[in-house]
């Protein structure tokens, strides 16, 4: 069963890239398929990040503990959408031109916000393995909250990419916030509720 | 040896390439009568316009696709998606329409339409055409000369900018509510720009009237500056003293400048300008020219200016 779900959940999770495959070769991106693309990419990416922050927030509400065993596909899947997504730029913006690019990252504060967001995001993928988990201990967790300021980076990225902030940008923005915001009351709360300890006092 | 011979087709079973290159628009006009007539009053039909007087195409490069032009537009009063004009623009009336002339000048008067083309001769312009984000097509627009329009007027000497209105219709015009642009959508030019050749006040496309999505029923065309500059559906023209406030300006002021010519190597903020990506292909690789290409008839105007400055 947790198999099957696992499966499936992996084939939706690529259908958006089917879906750019198919109307690349078919024509139906319209008249700028190369921004379709690099959109799509994007919005799926961050879609994943907010649904893989999402996975604490779900487990701690409802108490269904089995949505955890999700978590790392979708992470990766953020991962891999975030990766099409910085591969677009390379490829069809800057077609491989690595002076040019080295040249706009730090020019182009959008563009180095979404660059920044990647980077942070890499070293999560690559030690999301259970050898990883093992060698790290504890500190793979410190290590993975990374994520946190990896979404920040990309909302801010999304923001001032557009001409005008209205819309999308604006949703996604307000429910990383929520994500957030409920992290930072679970932690103050358990942290109020934790037996204060005596202040020693010097005698 | 074997000589292939063609084989025979008859001349009158041969399309004619204009025809052949307008096959798109014969099928969407197509579509377009059939879903007029399903749902009649939203899709607005484009008229063929007669008497196009002179052909002018200052690019050898392949013409952009009717249904290309017409489905990725920048037209923020119906939303911010490229293809949000095509979907909501057919709402907007374009006829009866008057356009304002007023300001600086000797003779101001309220025009319809018909009245303020009718004097002179329709022109076909295949104009490159380049968004300041990037992306750039190939366009066959047809329209006057703004400078017909301006000398008619007799602007005095007191009217140094030219300013432009877009129309501003909350109810027939979707993208209004989501805010974001300082409406109406106002643009403005310089004199000297305004009174060039190239600067035209297009009323079609590929030989018919405007879509809605491209700025039915008039709009400003201005090739070798940054397509935002040319003001869609256009309602009032004003000549003024002094530099007029203009949209985009007035939204991210580091991003756009009054002047906004194209210019490879001022690349604000936003952009890299350097680069640009003709649609429908993938690769931003065309290197993007010094006036989009139009600075043997521009430049002259802009001699001794710091366009690094006054971008």
């Amino acid at each position: 069963m947790r198999r099957i779900s696992k499966v499936l959940l992996f084939v939706l999770a690529l259908s958006p890239v089917a879906w750019l495959a198919w109307g690349l070769l078919h024509g139906t991106l319209g008249a700028n398929p190369a921004e379709t693309i690099q959109l799509q990419t994007g919005r799926w990416a961050l879609k994943f990040l907010l649904v893989t922050l999402a996975v604490t927030p779900v487990r701690r509400v409802t108490g269904w503990n089995v949505v955890i065993q999700y978590r790392r596909m979708l992470g990766l899947f953020a991962f891999f959408y975030a990766s099409l997504h910085f591969t677009s730029y390379i490829v069809l913006d800057q077609f491989f031109d690595w002076n040019a690019m080295f040249r706009d990252i730090p020019k182009r504060p959008f563009i180095l916000m979404g660059t920044l967001a990647f980077l942070l995001l890499t070293p999560l993928a690559i030690t999301s393995t259970k050898g990883w988990i093992r060698r790290l201990g504890r500190r793979w967790q410190t290590l993975h909250r990374l994520i946190y300021l990896a979404a920040c980076c990309a909302i801010v990225h999304f923001a001032w990419k557009v001409k005008v902030i209205v819309g999308d940008p604006v949703i996604y923005a307000v429910i990383l916030a929520a994500l957030l915001g409920f992290r930072a009351i679970w932690f103050l709360r358990k942290r109020n509720a934790r037996p204060r300890r005596a202040v020693p006092q010097s005698a | 040896m074997l000589i292939r011979k063609g084989t025979d087709i008859k001349s009158s079973d041969i399309t004619d390439e204009p025809c052949y290159l307008r096959r798109r628009e014969f099928i969407q006009l197509a579509t377009g009568a059939m879903i007029g007539a399903l749902a009649a009053g939203t899709a607005e039909a484009q008229t063929p316009l007669p008497n196009i007087a002179k052909h002018t195409v200052t690019t050898d490069e392949k013409v952009n696709s009717f249904q290309e032009i017409t489905s990725y537009n920048n037209y923020y009063e119906f939303g911010i998606g490229k293809n949000d004009p095509q979907r909501y623009a057919g709402k907007l009336t374009t006829s009866p329409w008057t356009v304002k002339i007023d300001g600086a000048c000797a003779k101001p008067a309220d025009y319809h339409l018909e009245d303020l083309i009718k004097p002179f001769e329709l022109e076909e312009r295949i104009y490159r055409h380049r968004c300041v984000e990037a992306w750039s097509m190939v366009i066959p627009w047809v329209g006057i000369p703004l400078a017909s329009v301006v000398k008619r007027a007799e602007p005095t000497s007191k009217a140094t900018f030219v300013e432009f209105t877009t129309v501003l219709r909350p109810k027939e015009m979707p993208g209004l509510a989501s805010g974001g642009l300082n409406w109406p959508y106002t643009e403005g030019l310089r004199m000297d720009e305004a009174m060039h050749p190239l600067t035209l006040l297009a009323v079609g496309l590929y030989g018919n009237t405007l879509m809605n999505q491209n700025g039915a029923p008039i709009r400003l065309v201005i090739p070798w500056k940054y397509g935002f500059k040319g003001a869609k559906s256009i309602v009032r023209i004003r000549f003024v003293e002094k530099m007029p406030r203009t949209s985009w300006v007035e939204q991210n002021p580091d991003w756009y400048g009054f002047y906004s010519n194209v210019n490879p190597n001022v690349s604000p903020v936003r952009w890299d300008q350097s680069r640009e990506k003709r649609l429908p292909g993938l690769f931003a690789t065309r290197k993007t020219l010094m006036f989009n290409g139009y600075a043997d008839q521009v430049q002259s105007m802009y001699a001794g200016m710091d366009l690094k400055r006054y971008y």
